[in-house]
Formats: structure tokens, C-alpha cells, sequence
């Protein structure tokens, strides 16, 4: 693997490859040892355009328990918030020697523009890029679902016929972009639940039923809700009038928490509002995933950097 | 080239096809046409072999930014009237968004006497609408059109006059000395921070959309006000195949409107955005097929009276970076004719009078400006281009003139070539390259006297 960029390019079997890696890193986090010597003397910089010590601490954990050398390079406090270009910082990091870079950026496509553009050889991981994609989030959420239906057989197997409903902001989510492709690759049916203001306009080509009554999709039955993180500061700008109405009509609340299956899975990427979006007795329930979530992220994020640093590095 | 040929003002042109697809000989002497016909001769005259060459009246760009003052790194109104002259133009019309602004009449009167100086094509400024472009007080519209530079277009252009008070006294005010708003149709507020066209596509980029609908908006909002008060109206760089139907009603309804589109979106389409390539990023933005082809149906039918190239230079930095952070605009002088010929010509759509028209005497009719567009027929000014139809070439950095290298023709192959252009009788390209900057600046001023 060259670059892991997007889910939307990913084919099934690079998906369940990756998958299947990443158990064989959980099994080492069960360990007492926790650290493979796999990628000793590589360099996997983390650069962060944008706040997010969950995803980097994530990212950092992998590499270490690869043991990888790790720089982070922050926008806060360095020559990135003066306004340093991008070209600029990846040159930097070129002459560093990094051998991947892992990038969050405000700016959807940052990723693709560092990986086609020359200014740096090294392998690149989007770690959410504007509203574009964050495919290890994607990747650590189906890893969560498979492992969850299948335990210890989750190896070789895709999702087919796993329902999942994704809640809230569409719009403005790359968790629910990489999502959409990589969940309906492996074989789920995806369907998005929120306010018509909050979905993109047009999804004419999006892999994904659409609906805009959150109890109407509960009562369907899916094998797993996925609650996204709402913002605030939307309602400011109209999409919606308050957090009163946002969380009675598309909050996963006690009363429609208990009308999934018992056998229902619950999800959010978090950090979740506790109370808005999702309620606290869903959120700590016997089938939410919400800390299996982020432990799953350490072994995807090792699995993706096993495969773009080592071995033969080739364009795919 | 001999100097001595190249500093000649007497041209005679042999064997030349004229729009129509006749073949003529043509005179150029004194700034003039002078002859037309075949088997001429002139004594002392330089001769042209245009065998299999097209003689087009000199093209007059109506939207072309040439950047001086205040950002003479992206582009002077020397180099942007080298890549005119280089693109077969004898006119640009210069926007307004300098700095400072365009919005007084000795800023105006400055840009055209850069561009007299240069001499390598006619530069008529184009004057403000609003101090500053800021939308908020009506610029000195009178002096500007009072002034050495005889402004005629006015236009906040880069923004939206999206007031539509102050809209409407524009259109009523520029009455006293027949003037015209060219309208840059953009919502501001259906279109903040907007980073592509609204569509599937931008959905799945995770790019913000600009809405077809907040351009359509401004643009009957306009047309409106321009029928209530009895104004001329001109739409700048329309887009969207719904901007179309809404000026054929317009049109249909006897309201004064004219309308130009880019050659970028004659013939490109969103899909290059996919990419993150930030050359593609423009305003308005590169809009779906269905837009191209009503565009095409648009300018073929006459709802679209011309072509305007929108030239928009930048410095490589502004383009060699993320989407979000690039700059919007692409060069267009020096591709123009090759994009036009690709988009509507190759296809039967157009011909090459429609060419002349859309190129030349409409866009020269709209600016009232003085010495173009009058064709080529006896007795007009030398303002001609000789272009090759049956040239082919991949577009490349060699073939821009200007400052700016942000094409998103580069790599693509495009057909015919500009052979040559002629400006007040004097050849500013020759054999496909431009005359040297000297050579020029002296031709302009012998005429000025
Ligand atoms: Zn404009």
C-alpha cells in the first residue's frame, strides 16, 4: 500500500487484508509484551493541522508499539499557524527523513495534494482531511462491527448483510463518508438518518438509503446505530433551530435505545455530548462499542502502517 | 524576421480566407485596411502568405484582469497584453479589481496610459461600481467615464453587487453617459466560503457547494431591475444552464441584457476537480455537462452574446497548495481562441463569423470602445489576427506569455494556433511569436505623435 487516503478506492479484499492485520495487532495488545520490532528505524511523523489528541495519541500508540520513531508537528504552536504552506512543511519533513506522514487537515483533499504532489516521497495517511474522508476511522468501525458479530472467526469474513444506520450530521462528516464506502464494500447496507439539512444536497451515487425520521429507522431493526457528533455552533447557522429539538428528534435517547434488539450494536466515534446526541444509559450500555472503538483504533492504525512501511513499497 | 520587415506598417496579406470562407488579399497601410480583394500588390508592403490561414477581425476581451497596480507579481498590463497579443487579441478590457481600485478617474487614466505605453494591444479600463469594491457607496462613475480613459463598463467584478438598492441606482445612474454594470452574479451569502459546484460531486469531495441557483438568482434579481428602470445590464462569466434560461426570457421579454461566457466553461466540467488540482479552481466553478452543453446552445443561439476570457493570473503559490487555500481564476488570453475553436467550432456549432461576432464586434459594441470590432472591411483599423485552423498542439508553459502559468489547458491538446496579430497596422505577432517589447513601445508612440 502506497498511501491509505480515501475508503472510497478501497477493494475488498485490500479492506479484509487490512482487517485481518489488524487482529493479528490485537492479539499483541493482549501481550505482555505489547511491542512487535516490525518497523525499528522508520520515521511516521504525525502532522496535525487541527486539534485531535484522540486520533494522534491513536496514531502514536501504533507507531510506538511498532516501534516506530514518532514526531508529532502540530499546527499549534509551530511555523504551521504562521502561516507556513503546506508545501514548505512537507519539504521540511522530507528532509527529516520521515518515512510516513500521518495528516489531519481542515482542508478536504490536504492528504491527496501531499501524496500526488512531489514535494515529499513518503507514504501518506489521512487522518480526516476537511469533510472529505478519515478512513482509519471507517476501518478501526467495521474492524469493531466484524469482531463484535463474528469474535474470535472474524478473520477472512466482510460484513455482508450487516445493517447500519448512521445518525446526524452527514454533511459535514468524513466518518460518515469513509464510512458509507467501505461499510457497503464490505457487504452492509448503509442508511442515513438526519435532518434534510444536515445531507448533502445531492446524493445521487452514495451507496446509502436516506431518511430523516430517526424512530421510523429504529424500528427497522438495524444491526447497528451509529451516532455522529453534533456541533452547536450549527444552529447558529440554521441547520437547525436548537439542541432541544436536534436531540428529540434525532438524539438516540433511553425510550429509543430501548426499542433496539438486544443484540443491537451502538456506536459513535466520539467524543460524543452525552444527553444530546446520545444518551448516557446508550452510551455506557452492554451494546455500545464506544471504548472498544478506541481500543480497535490502536490495531488498525498498526495494520495500516505495517502495510505502507513494510516490505516492498509500491504505487497501488 | 528582418528588422526591416518587422518594423514595416505596410502589410500585404495574400490568400487569406475571411470569415465567411471567402478568400481575399488584404492592405494594410496608415493603421488601415485599405485593400481587399485578390491578386493585390503594394509597393514597399511586407507580404504575408496566409494560404490556409483565417483572417479574423482583432479579438476584444471584455474580462481580463490584468492586475496593475498592486500586483504587478501576478501579472502587469504589459505581460497580460502579451499574452493578448500572443492569443490573437487587439482589445482587453482591464477589471476593475487593482489596488488601488479601479474606482477613481486617475487610477483609470493610469491603466490606460500603461497600456498605450506597452502598445501590444488597446487596454480600456473598466471603473468600479462601489468605493473599493466594498459594495457600500457608488464609486465616481462620472469622472471615470468623463476621463482621458472614457470608461463605459462599470463593474465590481471579483464580487457581487449583491445590494439590490444600490444595484439599481448603478444601473439607473450609468444612463447619463451610456454606460453598463457588468453584474458578477453570486449570492454572497448562498455562497460562503463555497469551494465548487453544488452537486454529487461536491458532496462526496467534502467540498462546500456553490449553488447554480445562487448565481440564477442575482441574475433575475438583475434583469428585472434592468427592465424596471430601462438600463443596459451585462452578466459577467455565466455558468449554470439555468443562468441561460433565465436571460433567453429575459431577452424574449425585450429587456437590454447581454451575457458572456468563459471559454474554461465552454468546455471543461467538474470532474476535474476531483483531483484536488487547485488550477481547476475558478469563480463562478467549472459546473456540470448538462451547464457546458446549454452554455454551447446558449452562445449559438444568441443568449450568450460573447466570449470573455476572465484571464486571472496568480503567482505559483497561490495555486501550489491545498483546494480550500488556493486562489480561484485561470489564465485564458493566450488559450482563448484554441478553446473556443475546440468547444464550439470543432463541433459545427459555431462557424467563424460567428467567431467574429462573439470575439470581436459584440464585445466592441458592449464597451464602446473607440477602433475595434468594426471587422475587416475597407477603411476599418488594422486590428486583425491570422489564425490556423488546422494546427494542432499540446498546450504547454512555452505557449503562455503572461506572467501567470495557472492554465488548466496545460498537457491537453488543443487545435489551431494564432500565426499572427496586427494592432493600429502593426504586426505585434508575427510567424507565431511575439514582436519585441521595444519594437512596439515604439510603434505606440509614433502614433500617439
Ligand atoms: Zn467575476
Amino acid at each position: 500500500m502506497r498511501h491509505l487516503l480515501s475508503t472510497k478506492d478501497m477493494s475488498r479484499d485490500d479492506a479484509i487484508t487490512l482487517l485481518d492485520i489488524a487482529e493479528d495487532m490485537a492479539d499483541v495488545a493482549d501481550r505482555e509484551v505489547k511491542k512487535l520490532p516490525t518497523l525499528r528505524g522508520k520515521t511516521v511523523v504525525n502532522l496535525f493541522f487541527e486539534d485531535s489528541t484522540r486520533t494522534r495519541i491513536s496514531f502514536e500508540a501504533a507507531a510506538k508499539r511498532l516501534s516506530a520513531d514518532v514526531i508529532n508537528f502540530s499546527a499549534k504552536g509551530s511555523s504551521v499557524s504562521k502561516g507556513e504552506s503546506l508545501k514548505d512543511t512537507a519539504q521540511t519533513l522530507a528532509a527529516m527523513g520521515a518515512d510516513a506522514v500521518v495528516i489531519r487537515h481542515p482542508a478536504s483533499g490536504a492528504p491527496h495534494v501531499l501524496a500526488e504532489s512531489g514535494w515529499i516521497d513518503a507514504g501518506i495517511i489521512n487522518a480526516g482531511d476537511g469533510m472529505h474522508e478519515h478512513p482509519t476511522q471507517a476501518l478501526l468501525d467495521a474492524f469493531t462491527i466484524r469482531r463484535r458479530l463474528h469474535q474470535g472467526g472474524a478473520r477472512g469474513k466482510g460484513l455482508d448483510g450487516v445493517t447500519v444506520t448512521i445518525v446526524g450530521d452527514i454533511l459535514h462528516s468524513r466518518v460518515a463518508r469513509s464510512n458509507v464506502w467501505l461499510l457497503t464494500t464490505l457487504g452492509a447496507h448503509v442508511t442515513f438518518v438526519a435532518p434534510p439539512t444536515l445531507l448533502p444536497m445531492d446524493l445521487t451515487g452514495w451507496p446509502a438509503e436516506v431518511g430523516f425520521d430517526l424512530d421510523a429507522a429504529i424500528d427497522s431493526g438495524p444491526d447497528v446505530v451509529m451516532m455522529l457528533r453534533i456541533q452547536l455552533e450549527r444552529m447558529n447557522a440554521a441547520f437547525f433551530p436548537n439542541s432541544r429539538e436536534y436531540s428529540r428528534r434525532w438524539g438516540l435517547d433511553d425510550e429509543r435505545f430501548a426499542r433496539l434488539a438486544p443484540t443491537s450494536i451502538v456506536m459513535h466515534p466520539g467524543p460524543m455530548n452525552r444527553g444530546l446526541e446520545i444518551s448516557s444509559a446508550a452510551a455506557d450500555s452492554a451494546g455500545s462499542t464506544v471504548r472498544e472503538q478506541v481500543a480497535n483504533g490502536v490495531s488498525v492504525r498498526m495494520a495500516a502502517l505495517y502495510l505502507l512501511l513494510s516490505g516492498d513499497r509500491e504505487d497501488s | 524576421m528582418s528588422s526591416e520587415r518587422a518594423a514595416s506598417t505596410r502589410y500585404l496579406i495574400r490568400g487569406a480566407t475571411l470569415p465567411d470562407g471567402t478568400g481575399t488579399d488584404l492592405v494594410l497601410a496608415d493603421g488601415r485596411i485599405t485593400e481587399l480583394g485578390s491578386g493585390l500588390s503594394s509597393a514597399g508592403a511586407s507580404v504575408i502568405d496566409a494560404a490556409g490561414l483565417i483572417a479574423l477581425p482583432g479579438l476584444v476581451d471584455l474580462h481580463t484582469h490584468l492586475r496593475e497596480p498592486g500586483f504587478e507579481q501576478s501579472e502587469t498590463i504589459l505581460t497580460g497584453s502579451r499574452a493578448a497579443a500572443i492569443g490573437g487579441f487587439t482589445s482587453v478590457f482591464a477589471m476593475a479589481n487593482t489596488s488601488p481600485v479601479q474606482d477613481t478617474a486617475g487610477v483609470v487614466e493610469q491603466v490606460l496610459a500603461l497600456g498605450e505605453r506597452a502598445g501590444y494591444v488597446t487596454v480600456q479600463p473598466i471603473g468600479a461600481v462601489t468605493v473599493g469594491l466594498a459594495g457600500e457607496r457608488l464609486a465616481e462613475l462620472g469622472a471615470m467615464a468623463a476621463s482621458r480613459a472614457r470608461v463605459r463598463v462599470f463593474s465590481d467584478d471579483g464580487f457581487c453587487v449583491s445590494d439590490p438598492l444600490l444595484m439599481r441606482r448603478a444601473l439607473e445612474y450609468v444612463k447619463a453617459f451610456d454606460g453598463v454594470v457588468a453584474q458578477h452574479a453570486q449570492e454572497p451569502r448562498l455562497t460562503e466560503k463555497a469551494q465548487m459546484n453544488e452537486g454529487a460531486l461536491s458532496g462526496e469531495l467534502g467540498l462546500t457547494g456553490w449553488p447554480a441557483v445562487a448565481e440564477e438568482s442575482i441574475i433575475a434579481r438583475d434583469v428585472l431591475l434592468a427592465e424596471h428602470v430601462g438600463s443596459r445590464l451585462h452578466v459577467c462569466h455565466v455558468s449554470t444552464a439555468g443562468s441561460v434560461d433565465v436571460i433567453r426570457w429575459a431577452k424574449a421579454r425585450g429587456i437590454n441584457v447581454t451575457a458572456e461566457a468563459t471559454p474554461h466553461h465552454l468546455l471543461l466540467t467538474e470532474d476535474l476537480v476531483v483531483g484536488y488540482d487547485a488550477r481547476f479552481k475558478v469563480n463562478p466553478p467549472l459546473r456540470r455537462r448538462e451547464d457546458v452543453e446549454a452554455l454551447r446552445a446558449g452562445l449559438a443561439d444568441g443568449t450568450i452574446d460573447i466570449v470573455a476570457t476572465d484571464h486571472a493570473p496568480h503567482p505559483v503559490e497561490s495555486k501550489d497548495c491545498e483546494w480550500d487555500a488556493a486562489a480561484n481564476g485561470m489564465v485564458g488570453l493566450e488559450s482563448a481562441l484554441s478553446v473556443v475553436h475546440a468547444a464550439v467550432v470543432a463541433g459545427g456549432q459555431l462557424d467563424w463569423s460567428d467567431i467574429a461576432r462573439v470575439l470581436s464586434a459584440t464585445p466592441a459594441r458592449i464597451g464602446r470602445v473607440n477602433g475595434q470590432g468594426q471587422g475587416l472591411v475597407v477603411g476599418a483599423p488594422a486590428e486583425l489576427t491570422l489564425y490556423d485552423p488546422s494546427a494542432s498542439r499540446v498546450f504547454d508553459r512555452e505557449d503562455l506569455a503572461g506572467k501567470g502559468v495557472n492554465s488548466p489547458y496545460l498537457t491537453m491538446t488543443l487545435p489551431g494556433r494564432v500565426h499572427a496579430t496586427f494592432h493600429r497596422g502593426y504586426a505585434t505577432v508575427l510567424d507565431g511569436m511575439l514582436r519585441p517589447i521595444a519594437e512596439i513601445a515604439a510603434h505606440g508612440e509614433n502614433d500617439r505623435g
